[in-house]
């Protein structure tokens, strides 16, 4: 088969991309992909032998990110895609734009500052958002006990407002004993 | 240096050509991505930072409650010239990714090769089992008890709703990949292969060729793995792609026996042709290598040909790798010189079956 770019050359790279069952097939060779640059990077170095470098082609196959289509066609920006860009891991830097070009997070925190946004992203990949598989004995303890604090402290703080001092004491007990319970493991 | 001993020679524990339906699926092999909590993802992490991950991980993969899982060695990739990282990644015991693209990437190996602990590739820590024949909850057995130690001492990345938090989306969740190596001639041969690739792809499964992402399926390997890693649980993905892998697996012993009872000769023709050609051959180029060696192996699965054993094939599978052949050799080789090499490499493996 020859290498449907330049067409002269034998097709040597085959990457077969699948979006929501739709397949697509691109089989090019070594020269037209090094040309392509930004779309097979990651490819080069061992001579023929790379990866295609998923991360570049991620944001492009899933198109999750308004940004990414907005930026290079020049539609107006509108409203939702502001509140987008702006969102922004406070730990690593990285913005929600970078992410949707690179197709990586930086930390692990940048999950929680995107939040929900990545819903959509997720569905598409996996059908899924929620985690049913394994969960690690010590953390996973742990981030069970924290959540139950959070709430705890919320409703103290209004039984105190509405001066009901009896059931707030009682929490304010609760919250000891688990905080208590974090401490020690 | 002991860690020239996973350069040196090509045999891996996945090779040895032994394990459950070992005639058509080569090898089977796990991954397990983790994060650190509060270190930044290899992506965006410094020489310092990067260096940090290492030594917290080596720690506890060197330290003594990893001990009965298995002795590891480190090998930091700075410390290997391209031709010895490629010929890890050959045998599978790395990834291009890492040997390539990592900031103080090392790997963690131990003594029968079957686990490399990947660290700074993607993730942080990437923990691979790898396996002969058809092995997928044996090495989620092995895998998971790995993940075990780590997470004892580490602080792992973890969010109750979103799973093991991994750098790239589409390995958040369960951060499990799992993947069989199949040997599916009879399959191309009888021109069913792309109906079966394709019913596999809508049922969220992925097939790649014999290196992974991009690769080509040379020599009629395929490689059967999960697409999805969030909300589904490992015990799920697991089975989910051990019942296709099977159906996959009875279609092409089917697929065999076909090929046997209604056209023999020209099976038996192709097989030995191949044989002889991978016998005598002078020059051989990698993709011819694996199409012949890929008929030779089939006529060792369906009894066609006796004095070679599937070990020998995997071995060669490896040996014949342009990475493998240069470093055998020493020296960087120019194409024709590996297709001479890669012949003769061939030929006296074939010649060693016959006398042994």
């Amino acid at each position: 088969m020859n290498c449907e770019e330049c067409g002269k050359r034998p097709a040597t790279l085959h990457l077969t991309k699948i979006v929501n069952g739709e397949k697509t097939e691109y089989h090019i060779c070594e020269h037209c992909a090094k040309d392509k640059g930004d779309m097979f990077s990651g490819f080069g170095g061992f001579g023929g032998f790379g990866d295609f470098g998923i991360h570049q082609l991620l944001s492009g196959l899933l198109n999750f990110d308004p940004m990414t289509k907005k930026e290079g066609v020049g539609i107006k920006e509108g409203q939702g895609t502001v509140q987008t860009k702006a969102a922004r891991c406070e730990t690593c830097g990285m913005t929600y734009a970078q992410f949707s070009k690179s197709g990586r997070f930086g930390c692990s925190d940048c999950y929680e500052f995107f939040g929900d946004r990545l819903d959509p992203l997720f569905r598409r990949i996996h059908g899924n958002t929620q985690h049913i598989g394994k969960v690690p004995e010590r953390t996973g303890g742990k981030i069970k006990v924290r959540k139950e604090l959070e709430q705890l402290k919320a409703a103290l703080q209004q039984y105190v407002a509405k001066e009901e001092f009896e059931k707030a004491a009682e929490i304010r007990d609760r919250i000891r004993a688990l905080e208590q319970k974090i401490t020690q493991s | 240096m002991s860690q020239q001993r996973f350069m040196q020679h090509p045999w891996s524990n996945w090779m040895k050509g032994v394990g459950p339906d070992a005639d058509i699926v080569v090898s089977t092999r796990l991954r397990i991505a983790r994060n650190l909590r509060q270190h930044p993802f290899p992506l965006l992490a410094t020489d310092s930072q990067a260096e940090e991950v290492v030594k917290k991980v080596a720690d506890v993969a060197l330290g003594a409650t990893m001990q009965k899982h298995g002795k590891f060695e480190l090998i930091a990739m700075d410390q290997l010239s391209p031709l010895e990282k490629r010929v890890l990644v050959e045998k599978h015991l790395i990834s291009p990714n890492l040997a390539e693209e990592s900031r103080k990437g090392s790997v963690l190996l131990n003594e029968d090769e079957s686990i490399s602990i990947m660290v700074n590739e993607e993730d942080h820590i990437r923990i691979q089992v790898l396996l002969p024949g058809f092995q997928l909850h044996e090495a989620w057995e092995i895998g998971t008890k790995i993940d075990d130690v780590f997470e004892k001492h580490l602080n792992y990345a973890f969010d109750e709703k979103r799973g093991y938090l991994t750098s790239c989306p589409t390995n958040v969740g369960t951060g499990i990949r799992a993947s069989v190596m199949l040997h599916l001639p009879a399959l191309v041969m009888t021109k069913q292969i792309n109906r079966i690739l394709q019913a596999i792809n809508q049922v969220g499964l992925v097939v790649r060729g014999l290196y992974g992402e991009g690769s080509e399926a040379l020599g009629n390997l395929f490689q059967l793995s999960n697409q999805v890693t969030l909300g589904m649980s490992e015990t799920d993905i697991l089975s989910n792609l051990y019942s296709v892998a099977n159906q996959i697996i009875e279609q092409e012993r089917a697929a065999r026996r076909y090929l046997l009872e209604h056209s023999r000769i020209a099976l038996e023709d192709r097989i030995f042709r191949s044989y002889g050609i991978l016998q005598y051959a002078r020059t051989v180029e990698s993709k011819e290598a694996a199409q012949r060696l890929s008929d030779v192996r089939l006529g060792i699965d369906i009894g066609i040909i006796k004095n070679v054993s599937a070990f020998a094939l995997n071995e060669l599978l490896v040996m014949t790798q342009p990475g493998f052949l240069q470093h055998h050799a020493g020296q960087k080789l120019a194409p024709e010189q590996r297709d001479e090499r890669r012949a003769r490499l061939i030929r006296e493996r074939l010649a060693a079956e016959k006398s042994s």
